[in-house]
């Protein structure tokens, strides 16, 4: 039974989208949307639940036996990646039709959630394979329906921002390619836990580690590990609000798991330990400074949300890097819980360009006082990125820094706090903006007569943003359900006991 | 009733308050009962609490986010010490601002009461938080709950006052206090409290001295320079809310929780063998003379008493540095002496704006004849703050004299020290006594019909200045709790 259900978290997008795309109708096409991820949501919810007991659940695709064919295994870090996920999701449409029916045409609105769900079903689908070859598919679903998805934003630099990604995504995508062809040529597999075992036979070919800098490039790219996250800041400052809340939360986390599944359960850890490490922990650092420091700089307020994200990034980095139980643990949660804080930050900062057809923070002076509810869940969440305690963002640079210590890794803690005091400054400079500065003259721009857009936020809108945002607080006092399935993952990871 | 229950109510009561005052905006006589009907309560639970604590270990663990690192709430003597000025001084604020609120005509009052009400369920969080943890969590909580108060105004000059307030303690504590609590986590591989200090032979003492430096600065709420400047910035709140929470709440969860930090983190022992207070004492010491000095230099009132508050707490501090159990005795007893004496002068300023709308002291020349009694609440928090017999502030400033004799740190910083408060106490004079000899000795040529504030603010300043006096007499509750403490 449960070995079916799984399935259904792929194949009901997939058949959704096609429905979706049909419909005449957006708020219909809304629904089916909602409904869906509401679905998936349940669905994910109830697997991580199975599987925290340490099951691991395995679905072999048309009942064909791996290594020959595809086969779905999902442990607690898969249903925590497809929780987050789905999660995101749902809270994302919950968000959707007013902020949508804003910013995209009214003919393509069925498309656009046709394309979301196909985006979804990427996402879920990297989440739950144990196929190399699989996973590249499912990645590339998610991109090409991003590009899409992205260019779909209102302001022209929106087709640009796409572009640019599409490029930078492709070469990134062929890279992955590469490293899987390679490695199937070497392995002749194309099956994860396949290649793991036998890797001792082909260890010594030259290929297997071309292969492994390939996959590794190539993730990085989608993961938008620095110095490759070019790609971010415009993408997510330029897509529709729905989309940049989506993919803030969960694209580039579903790419640092696909680097965590290929670098643990691919590759073993013995045979790259010796070489990736170092750097990561290095670009790790270099992100969270970099990136931080952009973000301070950044005038407006997706831009420096997304620079923040590069930071963030950064720190899940170092987390692998750190190669120790704790540190991967931070990953892990991390994942989860910045997923938590950049969907919060980035649906206020939608209910802001809904009102204020903005988001450069000089358009935005003093709004937060006419916006209570947006402005103190902002801070709310500011306070998580900065990593306050009672707030998710405190759980997981607290293991991160566990993991520094306990390691020796000094050069690590001190960029931990050098990035936290960063992340005031940047949170503060929203506050700053938004609440303390002087309002200037209202600025009203394509706002129809008689419309009451500008004078108060969807009441969805808020109540989805509210419940992300006591999401943060609730996962930072009570942290059984994320702990729990980040740590026995990790076990599994890196092989520390059952 | 439970020990558990009780301290769990002591939290939540306020919190439940601030629900039920906030639905009460049409009627404020309803509201403002409520609001008294809760302080009162509470109060009387912390009197409960009072009652049974010390056969008790009762701990409340509310959730474990990690491992060892609780949500946890537990009784102890200081704790208890604050919890109880917190709490009495809640009510008579209340009777206070009652009077001073409607007086004065500030707008959302409801807003006003409910916040209030919130920012002391925090309080009651600091004073029972059982480990490092809590505490943290509760001073941030108390951060921003104030927050609303200090800005309560709204207008530009309110909100630039409220950002430095927001700035110096939210950034104080995340760049230096979290850093310090993670070293704590990570040395001890627990932040639970313990009496007797948790750091011992876990910690080389070579680096105790950063350590604590990182606590004197991190616990911004403390108010040492250079970490001053959010005090005399969120002087533009309502008077009751910088008297209560600028006298008596915030600034003493900040001394608080350094008295905690240096009794139940390091240790007094261990302080003292590291001999990491020889250099770190000079910064309460400066503080307490700069603070006095800058003092005189201010004539708005309240700007004054917000300087003499940072002079007063660096006392605390210095109590808690000497590292022996009679500067620590000397320093939670100041605690509650200062509370009273600080809270009797905001409460005489706030009658004379309300009354008079003057705010500046060369502005009372002959003020006091025809304000007797709001003055001569004043003398007597000035005199206590000065240290006269027949005040309560006597009895702090008498075992911190004691506990800076006793201090094992080298000859010429303990002459140092004894010269300090010395010479502070005749500060005090210069800069406090002043302003009632202004007002009943220096006649002015102003011929204006002045009336004393309304009834409710006459009644919430006598009560804290009678406290100064027989605190004189009766100290043995606070001194009990003091001296069990050490």
């Amino acid at each position: 039974m449960m070995q079916q259900i799984s399935i259904l978290l792929v194949v009901l997008p997939l058949l959704a989208a096609p429905i979706t795309a049909l419909v005449r109708g957006k708020n219909l096409a809304w629904l089916i949307t909602f409904v869906l991820t509401v679905v998936c949501f349940g669905i994910s919810l109830w697997i991580l639940m199975d599987v925290t007991t340490g099951r691991v659940i395995h679905y072999e695709l048309g009942g064909w036996q791996p290594p020959w064919g595809i086969v779905y295994t999902i442990d607690s870090l898969n249903a925590l990646v497809a929780l987050i996920v789905s999660g995101i999701a749902a809270a994302t449409m919950l968000y959707a039709p007013r902020s949508v029916e804003k910013e995209i045409p009214d003919h393509l609105i069925p498309m656009f959630y046709a394309m979301f769900q196909l985006c979804l079903l990427g996402l879920l689908g990297i989440a739950l394979t144990g196929d190399v070859f699989n996973l590249f598919v499912f990645l590339e679903i998610s991109s090409l329906s991003s590009y899409a998805l992205i260019s779909l934003g209102k302001n022209r630099k929106a087709l640009f921002a796409s572009f640019n990604y599409l490029i930078l995504g492709t070469i990134g995508a062929t890279f992955f390619l590469l490293g899987v062809g390679m490695l199937y040529a070497a392995s002749g597999s194309l099956n994860m836990a396949d290649i793991q075992t036998r890797f001792a036979e082909f260890e010594n070919l030259q290929l297997v580690s071309t292969a492994l800098m390939f996959i590794v490039v190539g993730i990085a790219l989608k993961a938008a590990v620095f110095p490759l996250h070019s790609w971010l800041p415009a993408s997510y400052s330029y897509a529709p609000s729905t989309v940049s809340i989506f993919l803030a939360a969960t694209a580039t986390k579903v790419a640092v798991y696909a680097l965590i599944r290929c670098l643990f359960d691919v590759f073993p850890m013995q045979y790259w330990l010796e070489m990736l490490p170092t750097i990561m922990i290095t670009l790790g650092s270099v992100a969270v400074i970099y990136g931080s420091v952009r973000a301070i700089q950044q005038t407006g307020m997706r831009r420096l949300l997304a620079y923040s994200s590069v930071a963030q990034i950064g720190y899940m980095i170092i987390g692998i890097g750190l190669i120790n139980e704790s540190g991967m643990t931070s990953t892990l949660l991390h994942l989860f819980n910045h997923a938590l804080m950049k969907a919060a930050l980035f649906m206020v900062a939608g209910i802001y360009l809904l009102r204020a057809n903005s988001t450069e923070l000089d358009d935005l002076y003093g709004l937060g006082k006419d916006m209570p509810y947006a402005f103190s869940a902002m801070v709310i969440a500011g306070l998580s990125l900065i990593g306050v305690p009672g707030t998710v963002g405190f759980i997981s640079k607290w293991y991160l820094l566990e993991g520094a210590m306990q390691t020796d890794h000094w050069g690590v803690v001190i960029v931990i706090l050098v990035g936290s005091i960063l992340a005031i400054a940047y949170v503060w400079k929203l506050v700053e903006a938004l609440y303390f500065a002087a309002p200037q003259k209202p600025r009203v721009q394509n706002v129809d007569s008689g419309s009451d857009t500008i004078a108060k936020s969807p009441m969805l809108m808020l109540v989805a943003t509210w419940l992300i945002v006591i999401a943060n607080i609730y996962f930072g006092i009570d942290t059984e359900l994320s702990l729990g399935a980040a740590s026995d993952a990790v076990r599994s990871l890196l092989g520390t006991g059952a | 009733m439970s020990m558990t229950m009780l301290i769990a109510i002591s939290m939540l009561l306020p919190l439940a308050g601030a629900i039920v005052v906030s639905r009460l905006d049409r009627v404020p006589n309803i509201r403002e009962a409520a609001t008294l009907v809760t302080a009162v309560i509470l109060f009387i639970v912390n009197i409960l609490i009072f009652g049974q604590f010390t056969d008790s270990d009762a701990k409340l663990i509310v959730a474990e986010p990690m491992p060892n690192l609780t949500i946890a709430f537990s009784v102890e003597h200081f704790g208890m010490l604050f919890a109880l000025i917190a709490s009495s001084l809640w009510i008579v604020t209340s009777i206070y601002a009652i009077g001073y609120m409607r007086g004065h005509h500030e707008k959302n009052q409801t807003r006003f009461y409910t916040f209030f009400a919130v920012a002391i369920s925090a309080v009651m969080g600091v004073a029972y938080a059982d480990n490092l943890f809590t505490l943290f969590l509760f001073y941030e909580i108390l951060t921003v709950t104030t927050y609303p108060l200090v800005t309560h105004a709204g207008n530009d000059k309110a909100r630039k006052g409220g950002r430095t307030y927001l700035g110096i303690l939210m950034g104080s504590s995340i760049a230096f206090f979290l850093p310090a609590l993670v070293i704590v986590w990570y040395v001890a591989g627990d932040t639970t409290f313990a009496s007797g200090g948790m750091l011992a032979g876990k910690l080389d003492p070579k680096w105790a001295a950063p350590l604590l430096l990182l606590f004197i600065f991190g616990i911004g709420k403390a108010a040492v320079m250079p970490l001053h400047r959010w005090l005399p910035a969120a002087m533009v709140a309502p008077t009751p809310v910088s008297a209560l929470l600028h006298a008596v709440a915030v600034v003493k969860a900040g001394v608080f929780s350094m008295v905690k930090v240096v009794g139940f983190v390091f240790g007094t022992d261990f302080l003292t063998q590291s001999g990491a207070t020889h250099w770190l004492i000079w910064l309460p010491m400066l503080t307490i003379l700069l603070g006095s000095l800058v003092a005189m230099t201010r004539d708005n009132l309240k700007e004054r008493l917000a300087y003499s508050t940072i002079s007063q707490l660096s006392y605390i501090v210095l109590g808690a540095l000497l590292a022996n159990s009679l500067g620590l005795l000397g320093g939670s007893l100041h605690i509650a002496m200062h509370a009273f004496a600080k809270i009797s002068l905001f409460f005489a300023a706030g009658a004379i704006l309300v009354a008079t709308h003057k705010t500046k002291v060369s502005e009372l020349d002959g003020l006091g004849r025809q304000m007797p009694f709001t003055f001569g609440v004043f003398l007597i928090g000035t005199l206590s703050i000065i240290g006269l017999p027949i005040f309560g502030g006597m009895w702090s400033k008498w075992y911190l004299l004691l506990g800076s004799i006793d201090y094992s740190g080298p000859e010429f910083t303990r002459w140092a020290l004894l010269g300090t408060l010395m010479l502070s106490s005749l500060l005090n004079i210069v800069y406090l006594a002043a302003i009632p000899v202004r007002g009943f000795f220096v006649s002015s040529d102003q011929k204006m019909a002045i009336k004393e504030a309304p009834l409710p603010c006459l009644i919430g300043m006598a009560v804290p200045a009678l406290m100064c006096i027989v605190l004189f007499f009766y100290p043995q509750p606070f001194f009990n709790l003091a001296m069990a403490g050490g």
